[in-house]
């Protein structure tokens, strides 16, 4: 074990610069640790097992061979359903020439080679992982194979030019044989090549080809194992009790009959609350309805809805950043031949993954082993130190699959809460939080207000639009360094239109409510497309053309725009009969660089708005597994449905109102639509991201399906007709 | 306070109390932790199992309503043949994202074909929609059920 870890830390020092395309240091660095000796998580068919780890000389950061010849890929993003387990080990197997059913997937620790170069933090998220990791990860295992071939020429004493790498094996000109295993330990002492020559993308045998998930085995009969699911060696559960004002905190408790509960061993304060440890969860549980609590509800306490909707109205009046100007739209206004005004209201979302908030600690006096479900290994480490009171480089993590994440588990506060109480009772602990915890104390979806105003000439095309949007800030908590001269750029996604409009202007105002935020699946992308999407079908209207043509004439220099367009209108069907009551409607998107157009089938009965059909037009440019890119659009058509149509967290006195899924409800099998997919095959292009834009289209285009059917513009999610 | 109950075809007797919901009794103390706790309020599926063959929310059932039955979970569904049809369905399909909610609605979905085995759309709406799944793998559910039956979607 000493000499792979001294082997790959030699790595580390020896090819930062190449892993991280030199940014490293640029971003968004936090409490980084860089030589923690961390296990890590061993995953294969029968699930992951965090504590254990395959032993195996390592050429580099990626890649693992034992000598028993297996090859264990490492996967630095976290596997909350998107698919990262399997597409990016695709990338390193494809050029180390090792066929995937072969392949271990191993976790990655928190460590400086698996910083994730587009955030500048071990994170996962923004829909980044494939096209982050396509280069990187072929370099790697391009490096690796060479690497392995060096070995066996020096062994050979042969020119490296005469061996070839083929099915775990080097094979020499004389037709000799070395496995990797018998490779890997001379192997990962050489020098990495820099440059090693990449595969031409007709070559590709794995990428770009729908491979079944290496995952689904074990996520089929139990046996994956999540967070929740860990357990050590005298492990005890916490159940927390948080203020049910949020920032609220604890001042003093009397655990009343708690400790004479069955299971119950401590009663513990912590900074957010009070923990009740026990030997089982539910019995922590039971002990935590037996404590009184004194709180601190704090200024919190005075948030309503209205208050916070009248103050953030308020706000939407003044000036705000101009991020983007083009012409002169005051002028333009002035000579149009008509105007609209319009504004559109989004509402706070709780993410609501379907694993609740937890997390393992296991603080001693100069260590903390953290397990559980994280988006952001980076962070919490550093934060776990600060709160257990060690160096970074003595806290490991080893991350579990992830019960969903959708931006909730980039946030650490659970993280934090654990390390506190295991540190409070000396021992390892696994919190774990109840439904109600986890919609009552998120970091919620930003509201928004947008006003929008356009002019359009004589013909009903537009000449101008103004776009002001209003609302709090995710980044300003998170990372503040990023937000400058009041722009924060994950709230100015897609606030530009794509339209060839010549005169523009968009402004955004920052406006903390004073209730807490998050990234929430497409981040600005949902609030900004709801508006853009929503309004340039009222201009249609205004101009009595259809919604489609409409942008098909403003997109006529927009070529891969116009492409995934024209596509969806076909296999949609656009302009041909529906049954009696159904309307289309359409909204078009780029984010993170995948075009999109989609495409709705909807109907009404009383104020019920129901979505028969979904069709799709995607163009990603290259895709590593298309069968990933269809799930992962099918995912945002049903989490993007449940905010259009239910998705609402209200506050009164401070307090969240909605509490599990009754009362904040989300799309289930019988509201789940019929989707229709087409990907456009572009494989010449960079990897777009997919995890995410699409949730930020199904809003508009039912909304724009609705009108078509009704003839009532919906303006304001979630979509009520009443 | 002990229970003697039956979890996938093995006898034992637990010690917890009564009132116990039976999904930390498989958890926390039988050790089986496929079955997964969702909202504890029997609203997501995602702790389904079966009693005496019968789908039923474990996070709603208290210890007591089990004693002396037989309960089955998703580490034995590959011992039968619904089952594995099932099963292998699901992998053909690829459907779970996250995975956290499928044992659940695997749990769902044997149950209601045991019950139909030819299940139409309406049957697959109604058996199906107390499982919620938040990467929204509904309609991969739906071929997958299709396939394990045989019938359209195949």
């Amino acid at each position: 074990m000493n000499t792979v870890q001294d082997s790959s830390r030699r790595f580390f020092l020896k090819t930062t610069v190449v892993a991280t395309g030199g940014l490293l240091g640029s971003g968004l660095i936090v409490g980084c640790s860089t030589m923690a000796d961390s296990s890590t998580a061993v995953a294969g068919p029968r699930g992951l097992r965090p504590s254990v780890t395959a032993p195996g000389a390592m050429p580099n950061a990626w890649v693992k061979i034992s000598t028993d010849n297996t090859v264990s890929i490492i996967c630095a993003r976290s596997e909350m359903g998107q698919g990262v387990f399997t597409a990016l080990p695709m990338l390193v197997a494809e050029e180390l020439e090792v066929p995937i059913e072969l392949i271990r997937v191993e976790m990655a620790p928190a460590r400086e080679p698996y910083t994730n170069t587009m955030l500048g933090g071990q994170i996962t998220g923004g829909s980044t992982s494939v096209s982050e990791a396509y280069v990187p990860l072929r370099t790697a295992g391009a490096q690796a194979r060479m690497m392995l071939i060096a070995a066996a020429a020096q062994q050979w004493k042969v020119d490296p030019s005469t061996c070839r790498a083929e099915n775990v094996m080097v094979i020499g000109p004389a037709g000799q044989k070395a496995t990797y295993g018998e490779l890997a330990e001379a192997a990962s002492k050489l020098e990495p090549p820099k440059t090693p020559k990449l595969k031409d993308p007709s070559a590709f045998r794995i990428v770009g080809k729908s491979i079944a998930r290496l995952d689904t085995p074990s996520k089929v009969n139990g046996s994956a194992e999540f967070g929740i699911d860990v357990k050590l060696p005298g492990m005890l559960y916490a159940a927390l009790a948080q203020c049910p004002v949020i920032g609220g905190k604890p001042v003093s408790f009397d655990p009343g009959q708690a400790l004479t509960m069955p299971g119950v061993k401590q009663v513990v304060q912590i900074s957010d609350g009070v923990a009740v440890v026990a030997d089982t969860y539910w019995h922590a549980r039971k002990g935590l309805e037996q404590v009184q609590i004194k709180w601190n509800e704090g200024p919190g306490k005075l948030l309503s809805s209205q208050s916070i909707h009248a103050a953030l109205e308020a706000a939407s009046t003044k000036p705000g950043a101009t991020i983007k100007k083009l012409g002169d739209v005051d002028a333009a206004m002035k000579t149009a031949a008509r105007k609209i005004d319009a504004t559109y209201e989004l509402p706070f979302l709780s993410h609501a993954p379907m694993e609740p908030m937890n997390f393992t600690a296991d603080v001693r006096a100069d260590s903390v082993a953290l397990y559980g479900p994280t988006q952001f290994q980076q962070l919490a480490v550093g934060l776990a130190a600060a709160a257990a009171g060690v160096k970074p480089e003595q806290v490991s993590i080893s991350t579990t699959f992830l019960g969903g994440g959708f931006g909730r588990r980039i946030d650490v506060d659970f993280i934090v809460q654990a390390v506190e109480i295991s540190k409070a009772v000396r021992a390892p602990v696994k919190l774990l939080w109840s439904r109600e915890d986890d919609v009552k104390h998120d970091f919620y979806r930003p509201i928004a207000i947008h006003h929008m105003s356009a002019g359009l000439d004589a013909n009903g095309m537009p000449t101008a639009i103004r776009f002001q949007m209003t609302g709090p800030s995710v980044t300003a908590r998170l990372f503040a360094a990023f937000v400058k001269d009041g722009v924060d750029p994950f709230m100015t996604e897609a606030a530009a239109v794509p339209y060839n409009i010549p005169n523009q202007r968009v402004d955004v105002v920052i406006h903390d409510t004073g209730l807490r935020v998050g990234y929430w699946r497409s981040v600005s992308h949902a609030l900004n497309a709801f508006a853009n999407e929503s309004f340039i079908d009222e201009l249609a209207v205004a101009a009595k053309k259809d919604p489609v043509d409409y942008r098909r004439t403003l997109l006529a220099k927009q070529p891969r725009y116009l492409n995934v367009l024209n596509m969806a209108a076909k296999k949609s069907g656009w302009g041909s009969p529906l049954p009696d009551g159904h309307t289309r409607g359409v909204a078009v998107m780029e984010g993170y660089s995948t075009y999109l157009a989609l495409i709705t089938e909807v109907s009404t009965n009383g104020n019920d708005i129901r979505v028969h059909k979904v069709t799709i037009a995607g163009d990603l440019g290259a895709m590593v597994n298309p069968n990933i890119v269809r799930q992962q659009m099918e995912s945002s058509v049903i989490f993007g449905l449940s905010a259009a149509l239910f998705g609402e967290i209200t506050l009164k006195d401070g307090v969240v109102e909605q509490s599990n899924f009754h009362d904040y409800p989300v799309v289930r099998m019988n509201q789940s639509p019929e989707i229709d997919i087409t990907l456009v095959d572009n494989s010449s292009e960079k990897p777009g991201g997919i995890g995410e834009p699409v949730t930020a289209m199904i809003g508009p285009a039912i909304a724009n399906a609705v009108f078509a059917g009704t003839g009532k513009r919906l303006r304001k999610l979630p979509l009520r007709l009443a | 306070m002990s229970t003697s109950l039956r979890i996938n075809g093995k006898s034992l007797s637990v010690n917890a109390e009564a009132d116990t919901p039976l999904l930390w009794v498989i958890r926390d103390e039988v050790g089986l932790t496929g079955t997964k706790f969702g909202c504890g309020l029997a609203l997501c599926g995602a702790c389904t199992v079966h009693l005496d063959g019968r789908p039923v929310r474990s996070c709603q059932t208290p210890l007591s309503a089990a004693a002396g039955k037989d309960v089955s979970t998703i580490e034995s569904m590959s011992s039968t043949e619904v089952g594995r049809k099932v099963q292998a369905a699901w992998i053909k399909h690829d459907v779970p994202q996250c995975g956290y909610c499928q044992s659940g609605q695997i749990m769902s979905a044997v149950a209601l074909l045991k019950d139909k085995p030819q299940p139409t759309d309406t049957d697959i709406d109604d058996a199906m929609s107390g499982n919620i799944c938040r990467c929204g793998t509904y309609p991969r559910i739906r071929a997958a059920i299709h396939t394990a039956a045989g019938t359209k979607g195949a």
